[in-house]
């Protein structure tokens, strides 16, 4: 039992890691109807870019690359360079897209990826990279000693972080005048359009968030497995997440993310040993297929009804 | 007059056309699908300017491989096998007698590209990875997976936890986990650790971890759960920072997590941090840059300002240093092929296959290149393609790798044994007759 216990929490504190992925999609898709391919990237691209600009800051300021003054600078020009990304492919490659089909615009966003991830590389170099948070991966010794449950110090705070990132976007949701045009927005272009909603401002303003949460998505999963290309594959782990928890909802994703985490590591460790292990990567998939037939729009989605 | 024109202008463009000709067979062309974009360019970026670097070496300081100058090409894979397979097509017509050797580095692109190098006679150099069996030459006579296999790595790396235990005899009853990534990789390494297991009885815990792998939470508590004396690590990329960080997570000490040579570089410790501290790993190649090759490639290649790294940091890293490794065999590849086929002359595909089949980089030949102790001495043979099958174990002392042992042998008789039996079937699948070796020259 204590052992199930440990796999529980260990499982639900990954899916939170997942669910901060998750939540980037969720926020493009509430605003524009699409699916944003390239949020694996901008993870990549965030975490990159504000490890090459601590290094950067270190080498020609002579700062102390692991100071707090560092730190926040780069975290700084890090947002700033998720702004400038996010204005300009809301300028080259959504504006020229405005009302054409919504798979149009995810093909865009697959190209998007491709450009980003090059970028990236371009930019910064190829290196993997370490990122010390200053927070320490390893089990909280209370637990650890009374117990026998290891609870990682570094999955505690990740969770805090996501939980916080959440109650942030749900206030920006609901209760400001650019939560609601976004919202607006969401449901139809053209009327929200008509009724004087700036469209292309508020496509700038979901973007610059959603490479908000790209970045602290990236400064944590990078500082569990290094600054490196696989960062872009943390968008695999979000998928099922999101089919689960629904596309458009913030605490959608949080929930997706927990039943997701906690779900794939029992499996891999009840079921795993009887098919040969390794099945930690398809099982979410199959649990999010199996889920989509029950209920299509996700658990807190939105559902959707077309008048014929 | 106009007959003189003609006949001193017939004999300038044939002057032109001798030289042009002249200055062509003075060179070497080497094929270079490489990777430097894409989810393992941190590698590739390492492995190739290392071997391009030792290349522009044999260049600027003596002037190429007797008086032939190496010239290369790369072409861009981002690892991935169709691309690779139209760098191969793409690169093989390339100089003037062709793409003289093939090193995909990816076991996908030499599986894909197998048989076309036998049809095409372009002998293809597998440095620690590709096909194991293929290191029996009787059946792969264009295939050369030099040094070491995965087989004979697994099989040293079980010679290591013998030693460190005091005898293979302590390892009866002993318990040890494989942790592997869960593709036709990780799954080499089956076969040879059950064999193993029923030799020195001790028992194998196979878990498998999932591309890419940066997630292992559930495969670290069954490890805790089982309590293995050893770990082995049968990484690549981001499985292996993420294991380490796991291994420090669950309280497994890092001196029993023992990696293979695709988990033991900088990219895999670095990211890791202060978690990858006494983590150990198997490899072919050192990491360091006090060793005179690499001592010359600073003065004669980036002295001139001609080098490929461009931090020039990664200069004597794992990757860096597996690179230069490649350099070595390709070059003294040609250097052994034009003994026999002429000194100074560029070589064909076939010639070089020869050359290759017929190295031998001794201790004397190693020192004299500058690499004692860098890579084991090596010797090819016409049934044997791989050499020596030896690995050095190095530890991470939290800021570089640091050698902890000599070269350790592996079970040469029960590998040999299995790459036998394994080519035998491949042979009888695919109807080849293998080579008689006494009969080759």
């Amino acid at each position: 039992m204590q052992f199930f216990i440990e796999v529980l929490i260990g499982g639900l504190l990954s899916g939170v890691m997942y669910a901060l992925v998750a939540l980037g999609f969720v926020l493009i898709y509430k605003a524009s109807g699409v699916f944003n391919f390239a949020q694996g990237a901008m993870v990549f691209f965030a975490a990159l870019t504000f490890v090459g600009f601590k290094e950067m800051l270190a080498k020609h300021l002579g700062m102390d690359i692991d100071g707090s003054m560092v730190f926040w600078l780069a975290f700084l020009l890090a947002f700033i360079s998720m702004i400038v990304l996010g204005i300009a492919t809301e300028r080259i490659v959504l504006r020229p897209l405005v009302n054409q089909p919504h798979i149009t615009l995810f093909m865009a966003t697959i190209g998007l990826t491709y450009v980003i991830e090059g970028l990236a590389q371009m930019a910064w170099g190829a290196n993997v990279r370490g990122l010390d948070l200053g927070i320490v991966d390893e089990p909280i010794a209370w637990l650890m000693d009374n117990y026998e449950i290891g609870v990682s110090k570094f999955d505690l705070f990740a969770a805090g972080v996501a939980a916080s990132l959440v109650a942030l976007l749900a206030l920006l949701f609901q209760y400001t005048k650019v939560g609601r045009a976004l919202r607006a927005v969401a449901d139809d272009h053209q009327a929200a359009l008509s009724i004087g909603i700036p469209l292309q401002t508020i496509w700038r303003v979901v973007w610059a968030v959603a490479g908000f949460v790209a970045l602290v998505a990236g400064m944590i999963w990078g500082a569990r497995n290094g600054v490196q290309f696989a960062l872009t594959f943390t968008a695999l782990k979000a998928l099922p997440v999101l089919i689960l928890g629904g596309f458009t909802s913030v605490p959608g994703a949080i929930v997706g993310g927990l039943i997701i985490g906690a779900s794939e590591k029992l499996a891999e460790v009840y079921v795993g040993p009887f098919v040969g292990g390794g099945i930690e990567g398809w099982f979410p998939y199959m649990l999010a297929l199996a889920f989509l037939l029950v209920r299509p729009e996700g658990l807190f989605g939105e559902k959707h009804i077309d008048r014929v | 007059m106009k007959l003189k024109q003609t006949v001193l202008l017939g004999a300038a463009m044939a002057g032109l056309l001798a030289s042009s000709v002249t200055s062509a067979a003075e060179e070497q062309f080497i094929g270079l699908p490489s990777y430097r974009v894409g989810p393992y360019a941190a590698g590739g970026v390492g492995i190739f300017g290392g071997w391009i670097d030792y290349m522009q070496l044999i260049n600027e300081r003596d002037g190429g491989v007797n008086g032939v100058k190496l010239t290369w090409e790369e072409c861009e894979t981002e690892y991935n096998n169709a691309r690779g397979v139209e760098c191969y097509e793409r690169l093989k017509k390339k100089g003037s007698t062709g793409n003289t050797l093939f090193q995909p580095v990816s076991t996908g692109i030499t599986y894909s590209v197998l048989e076309k190098v036998a049809q095409d006679k372009i002998p293809m150099v597998t440095i620690g990875y590709g096909r194991t069996d293929a290191a029996d030459g009787r059946v792969f006579p264009w295939v050369f997976p030099m040094i070491t296999t995965y087989w004979s790595q697994a099989s040293a790396i079980v010679n290591y936890m013998g030693q460190k235990e005091g005898g293979m005899d302590k390892l009866k009853g002993k318990k040890i986990g494989l942790l592997y990534h869960d593709s036709a990789y990780g799954k080499e390494s089956h076969a040879i650790m059950d064999k193993l297991a029923a030799k020195h009885g001790f028992e194998v815990i196979k878990i498998a971890v999932a591309h890419p792998g940066n997630e292992q939470q559930s495969q670290w508590l069954q490890i805790r759960q089982a309590k293995p004396d050893y770990v082995v690590l049968w990484g690549w990329g981001v499985m292996n920072p993420t294991a380490i960080k796991a291994a420090a997570k669950t309280g497994y000490p890092r001196e029993k997590l023992i990696g293979v040579w695709w988990s033991g570089a900088e990219e895999d410790t670095v990211p890791a941090g202060a978690a990858a501290k006494g983590f150990v790993a198997a490899g072919f190649n050192v990491a360091g840059a006090n060793y005179p090759v690499v001592a010359d490639i600073k003065k004669h290649v980036y002295g001139k300002d001609k080098g490929n790294m461009e931090d020039k940091s990664r200069i004597g890293s794992v990757y860096y240093n597996r690179g230069v490794v490649h350099g070595i065999i390709t070059v003294e590849g040609i250097r052994k092929a034009q003994e026999k086929f002429g000194k100074g002359k560029s070589l064909t595909g076939e010639q070089m296959r020869w050359g290759l089949e017929n190295l031998n980089l001794d201790d004397a030949r190693l020192k004299a290149l500058g690499a004692t102790g860098f890579m084991p001495p090596l010797k090819i043979t016409c049934a044997d393609h791989e050499g020596p099958g030896k690995v050095k174990f190095q530890q991470w002392d939290g800021t570089q790798w640091k050698a902890i042992t000599d070269w350790v042998e592996s079970d040469r008789p029960l590998v040999r044994g299995m790459i036998e039996e394994s080519a035998a079937a491949y042979a009888k699948e695919k109807g080849i007759k293998p080579r008689d070796c006494s009969k080759e020259s």
